[in-house]
């Protein structure tokens, strides 16, 4: 069963290696973007499989903080995008 | 292997066909909005399912709790992060696909 979670936390790295073709040729920054957001959600698998298959339940922690890493660059990214709005100016 | 380790395995491999599924759309759709919609639903489905088939194989009551922390955590979230994205993307000017 362990070699088992291995095999599917590889299967994932390589679904993540295909993502990267989006960020080689996504046409906008907001393409680019996207794949932050994939790599969070299947990093965070990817830890979890493996804290499992290797029964090192430290790497659970590990993705507790990848959620965060992965949210804080979408946010520094949407704060950049446009300095000439000022932020909430626009705001509806 | 008892029952417990099959209904694990076939959560398990329902989560990775929804990752599968999710890079696919990355790579196809048409335009960034398709994308972010392809991405986010079918990722958080698939980190949910792999949850539930992580949970079964669990020690303890407490690793329980944590994987359901962490899956909640994620979908707040990516939730947030996709619908910023996607405002930013429509107030930059990126006019959403029309067939």
């Amino acid at each position: 069963m362990n070699q088992l979670y291995i095999f599917l936390a590889l299967f994932l790295l390589l679904n993540l290696a295909v993502g990267l073709v989006r960020v080689f040729r996504g046409p906008t920054s907001a393409d680019r973007m996207l794949s932050a957001q994939l790599f969070g959600t299947t990093g965070v698998t990817i830890l979890l499989l493996l804290a499992q298959g290797l029964a090192n339940p430290m790497l659970r922690d590990i993705a507790l903080v990848f959620v965060l890493l992965s949210i804080l660059a979408v946010a520094a990214f949407v704060k950049r995008i446009k300095p000439e709005t000022g932020g909430e100016a626009d705001e509806p | 292997m008892s029952l417990r380790d099959v209904l694990s395995f076939i959560f398990l491999l329902a989560g990775i066909f929804f990752f599968l599924a999710g890079t696919l759309g990355v790579l196809r759709f048409p335009d960034v909005y398709g994308r972010l919609h392809a991405l986010t639903k079918a990722d958080n489905l698939g980190l949910g399912l792999t949850v539930i088939g992580l949970m079964m194989q669990a020690g303890s009551w407490l690793e329980v709790l944590k994987l359901l922390l962490i899956w909640i955590l994620v979908l707040l979230a990516s939730a947030t992060a996709s619908f910023l994205i996607a405002r930013t993307a429509l107030r930059s000017g990126i006019p959403p696909w029309r067939p």
